[in-house]
């Protein structure tokens, strides 16, 4: 019975430790933003071509 | 030049139609102020910015920049930053104008434009951008007069940048994980007491009651601090809100389960009591989310401006509106409204009082006359010395009227009405278990009196009320009718009494200005500075709706009272007013119409027409006999049109000022009626405070929106009946959940009383009563949102 004992603790004590980092990815502010992060994605990196870029205009 | 409105073509920049067309690399642009923003992008290679979404640009008005050189000033400038050195620097704006991807991009590459600015990050549901720059290369005014030119305005106003609504959310996340992890860990603990054990397990299962123990212990001081606490300040002023039966239920659930542990002689409750505070922090994160988008908390001073040229020795400098003291010598530029009652210097000035009477005609003030606060400079900047310092004035005067304070105190929700009367019962039925028990088995009492407590506890009745209101708000939102919170619903509902306002509620609040005939471009800013002279409201729409500021000088002006106005400009003598006085053949038609002719040739004439949005009839006849009436600040002149559209016993009311339109709000609550007034929110400001529900409409969801408690998009005004109704059915979808929450205390407490409850009972109620209440309202909601606003949800997603 002791093996369940001490297997419950380990596994306790693992869970824990992500809560742990749980809480410490919320203090750090990551989950402040989570909107904008989404829409930056959409962004290319590094310069673009002037006349690449042009849409169609409506008429 | 034809100038007829084209509306084919749409604005490159900011996708609006170009009343106007101005021509750069074959893209369309309605005015120079889009067409100068697509300059500086495309000089500085940020065009992406208009191949992120499409016309992504605000439309620019004319704002003056000079503004922000008060953010130089000390005490101005410490309120947006957050840090401060030599070389480094980090200021917070609030930017209303952020609304799509090519914002976010632009904004973050503002460093492509100014050296100075080294990393920028926007945060789009704060509608905030983070600015890092140095200080000694770029100053705080250049930045936000940066961002201004690009037409994202930093938001400056006395409450700018004061408060930062941070840290309550992350404090709500970090109690819900630790509620949701003791949560799970105590379920799986307790399920060898569900399932039941051997003796021979015995000591295992003192093992998990202990840890049982400590696991409940952050959960109860911790996640479910916030309850416990609101009940002991409710105690302390002799009140009973619904958490005092939740704190009295964790209380109980928590002693009684510690005891049985120390003692003993049982497992305790702990898989219902973290599973209970775990349901409450869901509920009330639920609501935290909703709310969250919606940026109320404006009060009236953020329409005053946060500072004002002063006068120091022969220099202007800015100083905070706070700081003007009696006496001081001020400033003011067109554009900008007065923030104090002060006494005009100059000649002349012409002041636009629309913004607190409602009468669009602005007034003009000579040398000596006292002007008010809440006014708006038109023209030329002017000197005045103050006269009454800021807080004593007639604006803030009648804006900090206490009835603005909206009566939160006699106020009491359906939710806090129930509260009382549950918790009376409770503590009854426990008082009669313990009377009852001590005559049958009086070791018994501490056990069943507990018992009764833990399942009274109102789980299931504190999840109702959020879920059901939060998903409505959802619904309404979603179909462009924001609430500033839940209880309006409730008071939506109670409503008998709606009033109106006219201008750009009943009728679109922009004049609709055409020009039939034709006349070149340059003509048109004749006519434009001609109308520029003469302070006529016909006058005043006609120079607002032509493009263009190149000032002409007028010789000559003369105006004809009741007939039109004469000048010369560029030796061409230019006339405009009536038919009559142009010479010109009368019209036919329906609107005001104002002929112009140069050199006495008529040229054609502009077609004025306030227009009624579509299916404001309709809905006013839906609305049947809650529509009392209207209230507006126009003259009666518009009245027939109005008559047509309200039901003949309706009340129409002209020509009132914000004071009038209060107190008629307030005779009908005299008279016990629940009103709701709807208007555009500036000149009936005072009104919708004061009525007990305050809808603002606005065409422009990018336009900072005033203090009111719903915000409607305008072409979802001809569904207002409809939200009513949606009201309606969240109150009784609420009640409906309440009876359900109720058949499970009945159960619950019924096996209490008779001391049948046992922890698997508990462990298995408690948390079914809260998940089907919640699934339940949920589900109703949005089966009635989606039945009666189906189509406009739909069509307005985000």
């Amino acid at each position: 019975m002791i093996i369940i004992v001490l297997l419950i603790s380990i596994s306790l004590l693992i869970a824990l430790v992500f809560l742990g980092i749980f809480w410490w990815t919320v203090k750090s502010g990551q989950y402040d933003d989570v909107v904008t992060p989404s829409m930056r994605m959409l962004f290319e990196d590094g310069p673009k071509d002037k006349k690449a870029d042009s849409k169609p205009t409506k008429s | 030049m034809e100038t007829i409105t084209q509306t084919d073509l749409c604005c490159y920049h900011c996708g609006q139609p170009c009343a106007e067309t101005l021509w750069l690399d074959d893209k369309p642009f309605c005015c120079t102020g889009c067409r100068t923003v697509y300059e500086i992008l495309s000089e500085n290679d940020l065009c992406t910015y208009y191949t992120l979404d499409k016309s992504p640009g605000v439309r620019q008005t004319e704002t003056d920049t000079s503004v922000y050189a008060c953010l130089d000033d000390p005490s101005v400038r410490s309120r947006f930053l957050e840090f401060d050195s030599a070389n480094f620097a980090r200021a917070r704006f609030v930017i209303p104008a952020i609304h799509c991807v090519s914002c976010i991009w632009l904004l973050e590459n503002l460093r492509k434009l100014e050296p100075g600015i080294l990393r920028s990050e926007v945060n789009y549901a704060h509608k905030s951008v983070v600015i890092d720059f140095n200080p000694s290369r770029v100053s705080l005014s250049q930045i936000a007069q940066r961002a201004a030119t690009l037409g994202y305005a930093p938001q400056i106003n006395l409450d700018a940048g004061t408060s930062k609504p941070k840290g309550a959310n992350q404090q709500l996340i970090l109690k819900l994980t630790v509620a949701a992890f003791c949560f799970g860990n105590v379920m799986l603990f307790s399920f060898p007491e569900y399932l039941g054990l051997d003796a021979a397990d015995l000591a295992l299962q003192e093992v998990f009651s202990w840890l049982n123990l400590a696991l409940s212990i952050p959960v109860f001081f911790y996640s479910g601090s916030d309850y416990l606490r609101s009940a002991v300040t409710a105690f302390t002023q002799r009140r009973i809100n619904i958490d005092v039966p939740i704190a009295l239920g964790l209380i109980a659930l928590m002693a009684r389960s510690t005891w049985d542990i120390v003692t003993g002689t049982g497992p305790g409750y702990f898989d219902s009591l973290t599973g209970l505070v775990f349901f409450l922090l869901v509920g009330r994160w639920f609501q935290g989310k909703t709310y969250e988008s919606l940026a109320f908390d404006r009060d009236f001073k953020s329409y005053f401006p946060l500072a004002v040229e002063r006068a120091d020795g022969q220099d202007w400098r800015p100083v905070v509106v706070h700081e003007i003291r009696e006496g001081d010598t001020i400033r003011i530029r067109n554009g900008e409204i007065i923030p104090a009652d002060s006494r005009l210097l100059d000649d002349k000035a012409l002041i636009d009082y629309s913004f607190v009477t409602g009468e669009s005609a602005p007034v003009e003030a000579r040398a000596g006359d006292l002007v008010y606060a809440g006014g708006r400079l038109a023209g030329v900047p002017v000197r005045m010395t103050v006269v009454r310092k800021i807080a004593q004035s007639y604006l803030t005067s009648l804006w900090n009227n206490q009835v603005f304070q909206k009566d939160t105190k006699d106020y009491r929700s359906v939710m806090d009405k129930i509260a009382t009367r549950f918790t009376w019962a409770v503590v009854i039925i426990a008082v009669g278990t313990a009377i009852a028990w001590s005559m049958k088995d009086a070791s018994q009492v501490w056990l069943n009196v507990t018992a009764v407590l833990i399942v009274a506890c109102p789980c299931a009745l504190a999840l109702t009320a959020p879920f059901t209101y939060g998903n409505m708000m959802r619904v309404f939102g979603r179909a462009g009718f924001y609430l500033k919170n839940a209880h309006v619903i409730e008071r939506m509902a109670k409503t008998n009494a709606i009033v109106f306002d006219k201008t750009g509620t009943v009728t679109h609040g922009k004049e609709k200005v055409t020009f039939i005939g034709v006349l070149a471009e340059d003509e048109l800013l004749w006519v434009k500075n001609l109308a520029a002279c003469s302070t006529h409201p016909l006058s005043r729409i006609v120079y607002n709706s032509i493009a263009g500021s190149q000032p002409i000088k007028v010789d000559k002006f003369v105006e004809f009272e009741g007939q039109g106005i004469e000048g010369t400009v560029r030796d061409h003598k230019v006339r405009m007013g009536s038919a009559e006085f142009t010479g010109a053949d009368p019209v036919s038609k329906q609107g005001t119409t104002v002929f112009v002719s140069i050199d006495g040739i008529v040229r054609g004439y502009f077609a004025i027409g306030t227009s009624i949005r579509p299916g404001i009839a309709d809905m006013i006849r839906r609305l049947g006999e809650k529509c009392k009436g209207l209230v507006s600040g126009d003259s009666a002149a518009g009245g027939t049109m109005m008559k047509d559209i309200f039901p003949a016993e309706a009340d129409l009311r002209f020509a009132q000022s914000p004071q009038d339109k209060l107190d008629y709000v307030r005779d009908l609550q005299a008279q016990g009626q629940v009103v709701t007034m709807v208007g555009d929110g500036l000149n009936d400001a005072g009104a919708l405070r004061q009525c007990d529900v305050g809808i603002a409409v606005t065409d422009d969801t990018g336009v900072f929106t005033p203090a009111s408690d719903g915000i409607i998009k305008g072409d979802m005004m001809r569904h207002l009946d409809t939200f009513f109704n949606l009201s309606n059915s969240a109150v009784k979808i609420l009640y409906a959940g309440f009876v359900i929450s109720f058949l499970y205390n009945v159960v619950a407490l019924s096996l209490a009383v008779s001391g049948h409850l046992t922890p698997l009972h508990a462990a298995i109620l408690m948390p079914l009563s809260s998940i089907s209440v919640v699934a339940f309202s949920t589900i109703a909601v949005r089966l009635a949102g989606s039945r009666k606003l189906g189509a406009y949800i739909k069509t307005n997603a985000v």
